[in-house]
């Protein structure tokens, strides 16, 4: 509650209904990662919006999750520089292991399978987004070892799976070189 | 190549200390109130000098955006939104800043928010980029601590407050007027024109919005002068730019070029090449998804400046440069296009609403071979009648990739149609 009203407090008075996506992401977040009508009513309420107004944007936004999730809402990016980069071997290795369709929820609860559009990580791509983490630079074996540890109850680590620090080229650096000697030591050791 | 004193975002790979410490190590908030005490005309003159043009995609000169906002400020209050609502296929570029650099942005908007008028900034940054606006907020948090924000901001007795709104999975909130709808709590759907931002916005008072790249960039202009900037690049094309490097690379990554660097040299120098060798390039897609796709032939010689690329009727754009070697089938490829476009059509105008589900399964059937030769035409025809049409331009960003794909490649799609109607045949 006291997170909601300083959400709303960041808008001018009278447009509290700005507040409605982080409200509804708050209401999700708290509610197994869906949205029931009754947290929606909820929302509306709080903002003093007509319920049917939360409802239209709900529907219109794809962050929004209408029916229970599985417990790791895994999001495979199909579109062109992942696709460039081997992303229908990512979409394979996740039906195989998880054992659905897209748009499907395991059996056990653990994973919901969908295809995302651009996430904005194409310099590393192909890429995952599980929950609110990126897997990036990913293969059919590091998308396998990734899913495998969420299985398992384990945190797999975010980020770059080829050991790569970011969004740098993977061979080394190509520019700011002489910033820090930390740069020296933490980037390809050369 | 462009120098590394040159540069302006010094941690984009985010080796250093994304937050405060590190920023003022890097020169992030050094004075800010000297910059302040310039006064708004000055500081909006200095952005025009600069040549800075619009990092967004559809590069109009930034400075000039900020002094259509009203001169004097009447009832209704000013604000500045930034656009950090990054999607267009290929782009990364602003989660880099965000994440790795958010104090350039802080500061940023401080000084554009300052030049027109403004004391609140929202940037709406896209829902998927859930730890790109922890780290922003965080930096955020540290800026109203250290006083170089909120009731007097930098000790310029200015006040100025920087809210982190996040988005909820919607392209098309990319667009300014859709991105204000949606800030106000609506669907995204994007606003007839005119009224203009500058004169109804957010809450229906004026408003800029502007890319995260553009605010980013802001005060090292003002600190280095508007000639160093403009010094860097090409006339009328002037200062550094941020380019992602995806798809068919050795070593794809995002880097920080000098503006009308050749396609070739951002490749061949950052990337690693194109994967097998040069040779083995097909076609470059040079700013992001929604610009027309580049033949190898033009790729030997084009500049990365908006100029160039609009002469070979295609875009800078976000400088999103997606490589296609000879291995990618490019009529799949634009077919993903048009699948992506038809899944984000907002819905609110006919020929877009229609035509991408159109275009789409039409590329869809021309793709497998399930259509006539004569059908290209009619496609093209029908990228006609969306283009153009629509209130904002997703419409056209949806016909652009296939009437570039039509102007280069029209006997690859022709070879998937006689090779799809040939193996029909021999079915039969």
């Amino acid at each position: 509650m006291a997170q909601a009203e300083k959400i709303i407090a960041k808008y001018p008075e009278g447009w509290q209904a700005s507040a409605v996506l982080p409200l509804l992401d708050l209401a999700q977040r708290q509610n197994a990662n869906f949205l029931s009508q009754a947290a929606m009513d909820y929302v509306a309420e709080m903002l003093k919006m007509p319920p049917i107004r939360v409802y239209e944007v709900a529907t219109f936004y794809t962050m929004y999750n209408f029916k229970p999730m599985g417990k790791h809402h895994v999001q495979v990016c199909t579109n062109l520089p992942c696709w460039l980069r081997g992303s229908d071997d990512i979409v394979k290795t996740c039906k195989e292991l998880i054992g659905v369709g897209m748009g499907q929820t395991s059996e056990d609860g653990m994973f919901t399978l969908t295809e995302a559009e651009c996430l904005g990580a194409c310099v590393n791509a192909p890429m995952v987004q599980i929950g609110d983490d990126y897997f990036e630079d990913l293969d059919a074996e590091s998308t396998l070892a990734v899913l495998s540890e969420l299985k398992a109850g384990n945190t797999p680590k975010s980020g770059s799976q080829i050991g790569r620090h970011t969004c740098e080229p993977v061979s080394g650096l190509t520019s700011l070189y002489n910033q820090t000697d930390l740069r020296k030591a933490k980037v390809g050791g050369e | 190549m462009l120098d590394d004193k040159d540069r302006i975002f010094t941690n984009i790979y985010g080796i250093d200390d994304p937050f405060l410490a590190g920023a003022r190590a890097r020169g992030d908030w050094d004075e800010t109130k000297k910059i302040l005490d310039m006064g708004r005309e000055a500081i909006i003159e200095g952005i025009k000098e600069s040549g800075l043009r619009g990092r967004g995609g559809a590069g109009f000169s930034t400075g000039m955006k900020w002094s259509f906002m009203p001169k004097e400020i009447g009832e209704r209050p000013h604000y500045l939104v930034i656009n950090a609502d990054e999607g267009e296929p290929g782009t990364c570029k602003d989660r880099e800043i965000m994440r790795h650099d958010p104090h350039k942005l802080i500061e940023g908007a401080l000084i554009g928010s300052f030049a027109i008028g403004a004391h609140v900034t929202y940037c709406y940054i896209r829902g998927e980029f859930y730890r790109e606006a922890e780290n922003l907020q965080r930096a955020v948090d540290e800026a109203y601590e250290a006083g170089l924000i909120g009731d007097n901001a930098c000790g310029s007795g200015y006040k100025f407050d920087f809210y982190v709104h996040r988005g909820a999975g919607a392209y098309i909130c990319g667009e300014e007027s859709a991105l204000i709808e949606s800030l106000e709590g609506k669907k995204g759907q994007p606003r007839l024109k005119p009224p203009f931002p500058a004169n109804v916005g957010v809450y229906g008072c004026p408003t800029t919005v502007n890319n995260v790249e553009s605010i980013a960039v802001a005060p090292a202009i003002l600190r280095r002068g508007a000639e160093w900037f403009a010094g860097l690049g090409k006339p009328n094309n002037t200062g550094t730019k941020l380019f992602n490097i995806s798809g068919h690379v050795n070593t794809a990554c995002t880097v920080e070029e000098e503006m009308g660097i050749p396609l070739k040299e951002l490749i061949e120098k950052h990337a690693g090449g194109v994967q097998g060798s040069w040779d083995n390039l097909l076609a470059v897609i040079p700013g992001g998804a929604s610009v027309p796709v580049l033949t190898k032939e033009q790729c030997e010689t084009v500049t990365m400046d908006f100029d160039s690329l609009r002469e070979l009727r295609s875009g800078l754009g976000t400088a999103a440069v997606i490589v296609m070697d000879k291995s990618t089938d490019i009529v799949r490829a634009i077919t993903r296009l048009s699948a992506f476009y038809k899944h984000e059509s907002c819905g609110q105008c006919t020929p877009c609403r229609e035509g991408t589900g159109w275009m789409w399964r039409m590329m869809e059937r021309i793709c497998s071979g399930d259509a006539e030769i004569e059908e290209i035409d009619l496609l093209e025809e029908v990228t006609r009648q969306v283009e153009g049409h629509t209130i904002c331009a997703l419409g056209d960003a949806a016909a652009w990739p296939i009437q570039g794909l039509i102007r280069s490649f029209r006997p690859e799609m022709e070879r998937h149609i006689t090779a799809g109607r040939a193996g029909a045949n021999e079915a039969a």
